[in-house]
């Protein structure tokens, strides 16, 4: 007997660090990892939630979250690799052929 | 305390370890296999709430096929190194004070505020039977229909992109 | 399913068959003009469908999309951005050396993206739309490879998406927790039912967390950084369609969502939203003067611009002003995306491939002085770019002044007379610059080198027309938008 708030607890956790780690890395894979971390969490409410109604929309919810990450890490990471081709460095920071 | 409320802090406790991990580790590798962790440990949270299909695609689409992509490309551009001090020097600081205000708060809302009490039923026999599963199968091909759909096309269009942006330079220069 | 799900989304059903189809259909044709002509043909086809539904109302696919005004509206204008964006990104392709097929495949998937946005019923439907809009246009924003600056623009664009995404996906798993339901006819039922109790709070947090991530979508301060980088980045077409599609879809999903499941909690979300229109517009105003680069500078008036549109929502809790503020918004989309496709055609105009630089660099004539003589030059396209930038300030005899007069009439309405103030105050501090491009142009002397390509000039001359003729008889657009401030379920 698990209560609903440990749940959401531990997903405002896992969101908040998500959002730190795309905030204080430079390097594009990490942020990209980071980014995952919030889906993971927002992902984790949403089943605790489907627990708590007994509905399966949110685990169905779920689903289009996976589908979506995946194909944003497809291209995601073609994007990475094309630039690592052309200067062999990924950190958003370097970027300096635009200016911030 | 019985025991899946143990059970509920050792995983918690991990999935947060593992997280700090992601955000601290110097080398790309490691943050990648952090994250791996991180999923498997979400993967028994959803098992916990009954979810064992979505359990069983976190382990194998996300855990799995996304990671091991992740660890490819790493490998593939030799990426793994990362500098030291990353971050710019007033950057860290701010972003990890803004950081915890917001967790606080969150924390104090949900806690305080929403008084989300109820505790969560464990999930009977039926969660983890075959019949939920076909139930839920059946709602991803009615109600669901439209969406899932357009993933398809989203998938589509995310091998296209790939192909866009990786394929030979040949194409270019004419 | 049934055949009428599929009849009323049919322009959508239409564009994506259409797109598939001229993916394969590429693979045979040498000349890329018949794969762009065949894309225009696909869009135009789409748009008259979408034309012909105007009046409807119906959900389809057990209340996941719905088909009212607000929805054939927006099919209308989604397709028309879609066919400028063909028509400026044609000669342009050719000329950078990035001729490929795909583009035309990308940017038609997209548009499909923004519509289904547009019909969108439910938050499942609202963050796929979001997805399968913005997917193309990371891969577009990098489409000028091995251009370096344009790959570095494709991927802060992917990451800041990403990041938003993340947001929307949270705030609509809290809505979720809330309402126990992610249709936006169910959230509503849910509210009016007053079963929420402390989870109400859920709700409120939920709608904000989405309304963080669909601020960095539709570039509002302080969700605005990669705007200009990637704006400044990307291939000009691509930039002028993602600053009117991607903006408009932005906003079609804040309008519907808002408008439809929220009202209730108008009194908590009003000050925030006042807050970032009133950040945006001033923010993207001043800061906007320091620019030297023409891109950069449109970048930061497309992010102004937004805080123009975002004014709109303050007075969304309000019924009685509620129609009347979608109506305004929506007219000030279409303002800004002719006014704004113009300023890009220009641009483009200007726009060429560094010499000195070796091919793949950086393109040049994007400075601000290199529009010096244009005046003399090229008289026509200066004075359609001396329409452009009254526009973009306001003022007459322009679109512009109509769509500000609207939005502010209706924000005063809804009794927010200060948040106004501010928007007639920043629109003065814009004339600056915009009014600076203009003097430039006629008063400065120079020899800027100018392409002339058939459709290009087709788009900043009908632009710059529809900008002036529209001006004088607003009111026919009007009552169109109007009726698609009505939503239906």
């Amino acid at each position: 007997m698990i209560p609903l708030t440990y749940y959401l607890v531990l997903s405002a956790i896992l969101f908040t660090m998500g959002a730190l780690g795309v905030l204080i890395r430079r390097n594009a894979l990490v942020i990209f990892m980071s980014v995952e971390l919030m889906l993971n969490a927002a992902n984790l409410a949403f089943v605790a939630f489907a627990r708590q109604y007994n509905a399966f929309s949110g685990q169905l919810f779920v689903f289009f979250v996976m589908t979506v990450a995946a194909a944003e890490v497809a291209v995601g990471l073609a994007l990475i690799v094309a630039i690592f081709r052309v200067k062999h460095n990924i950190d958003v920071d370097q970027m300096s052929s635009l200016k911030g | 305390m019985d025991f899946t409320l143990l059970l509920f802090f050792l995983l918690a406790a991990t999935a947060v370890a593992t997280a700090l991990g992601l955000l601290l580790s110097r080398n790309a590798v490691y943050a990648a296999l952090f994250l791996v962790l991180n999923f498997a440990t979400v993967a028994v949270f959803y098992l916990l709430l009954g979810a064992p299909f979505v359990a069983m695609t976190q382990v194998t689409v996300y855990a799995g096929a996304i990671m091991v992509l992740f660890l490819f490309v790493i490998m593939l551009l030799g990426a793994e190194k990362l500098p030291k001090g990353e971050a710019l020097p007033w950057q860290r600081p701010l972003a990890i004070g803004a950081a915890v205000i917001l967790f606080a708060e969150a924390v104090y809302l949900l806690v305080q505020r929403v008084r989300l009490t109820a505790a969560l039923p464990d999930p009977g026999t039926w969660e983890n039977s075959m019949e939920s599963l076909r139930q839920m199968a059946g709602m991803l091909f009615t109600d669901y229909l439209l969406p899932f759909e357009v993933t398809s096309l989203l998938l589509l269009v995310a091998m296209i992109g790939a192909i866009v942006l990786t394929k030979g330079e040949r194409a270019v220069r004419s | 399913m049934t055949p009428s799900d599929l009849l009323s989304i049919l322009p959508l059903l239409v564009l994506v068959v259409w797109a598939c189809a001229l993916l394969l259909v590429d693979l045979w044709l040498k000349r890329k003009g018949v794969t762009a002509f065949l894309a225009a043909l696909g869009l135009a086809l789409t748009a008259g469908l979408a034309l012909a539904q105007a009046g409807e109302e119906t959900t389809a696919f057990g209340g996941m999309v719905a088909l009212d005004g607000f929805a054939s509206f927006l099919n209308v204008l989604f397709p028309l951005s879609g066919l400028l964006g063909i028509a400026v990104a044609y000669g342009y392709l050719k000329r950078m050396n990035i001729e490929r097929g795909e583009y035309y495949s990308l940017l038609l998937f997209s548009t499909a993206g923004m519509m289904l946005m547009a019909h969108a019923a439910d938050l499942v439907v609202v963050f796929l739309a979001l997805e399968f809009l913005s997917l193309p246009l990371y891969v577009l924003a990098a489409f000028a490879r091995p251009r370096l600056d344009s790959e570095e623009a494709g991927l802060k664009y992917f990451l800041l998406g990403a990041f938003a995404s993340a947001f929307v996906i949270y705030g609509i798993a809290l809505i979720y927790g809330a309402t126990g339901t992610t249709s936006l006819s169910g959230i509503v039922a849910a509210i009016e039912a007053g079963s929420l109790g402390t989870s109400g709070l859920l709700l409120t947090i939920g709608a904000a967390l989405f309304l963080v991530g669909f601020g960095f979508k539709v570039a509002a301060v302080p969700f605005h950084m990669w705007t200009p980088d990637v704006y400044h980045g990307a291939p000009t077409p691509v930039t002028a369609f993602m600053a009117v599609g991607a903006k408009a879809a932005g906003f079609a999903a804040l309008l519907r969502v808002f408008v439809t499941a929220f009202p209730a909690l108008d009194a908590d979300l009003t000050p925030v939203v006042w807050v970032l229109a009133a950040l945006t517009m001033f923010v993207g105003n001043v800061v906007a003067i320091a620019q030297t680069n023409i891109k950069r500078m449109l970048a930061y008036s497309s992010i102004a611009h937004a805080g123009y549109i975002l004014m709109a929502f303050v007075a969304f809790g309000n019924p009685a002003t509620r129609a009347d503020a979608v109506a305004s918004a929506l007219f000030y989309l279409v303002t800004y995306a002719l006014t704004s496709y113009g300023a890009w055609a220009a641009v483009i105009a200007l726009e060429k491939q560094d010499p000195s630089a070796g091919s793949g660099q950086a393109a040049s004539g994007l400075e601000i002085n290199d529009f010096a003589g244009l005046g003399r030059r090229r008289p026509a396209l200066a004075a359609a770019m001396t329409v452009f930038m009254l526009s973009l300030t306001g003022m007459p005899p322009t679109l512009g002044l109509v769509g500000k007069f609207y939005l502010f009439r209706t924000v005063i309405e809804a009794g927010q007379v200060w948040l106004a103030v501010i928007g007639v105050l920043t629109s003065l501090i814009s004339a600056y610059y915009y009014l600076r491009v203009v003097v430039v142009m006629y008063m400065r002397e120079g020899a800027p080198e100018t392409t002339r390509e058939p459709w290009l000039d087709f788009t900043w001359a009908v632009s710059a027309l529809a900008t002036v003729i529209l001006s004088f008889l607003p009111m026919a657009l009007f009552a169109w938008a109007s009726a698609a401030g009505v939503m239906g379920f």
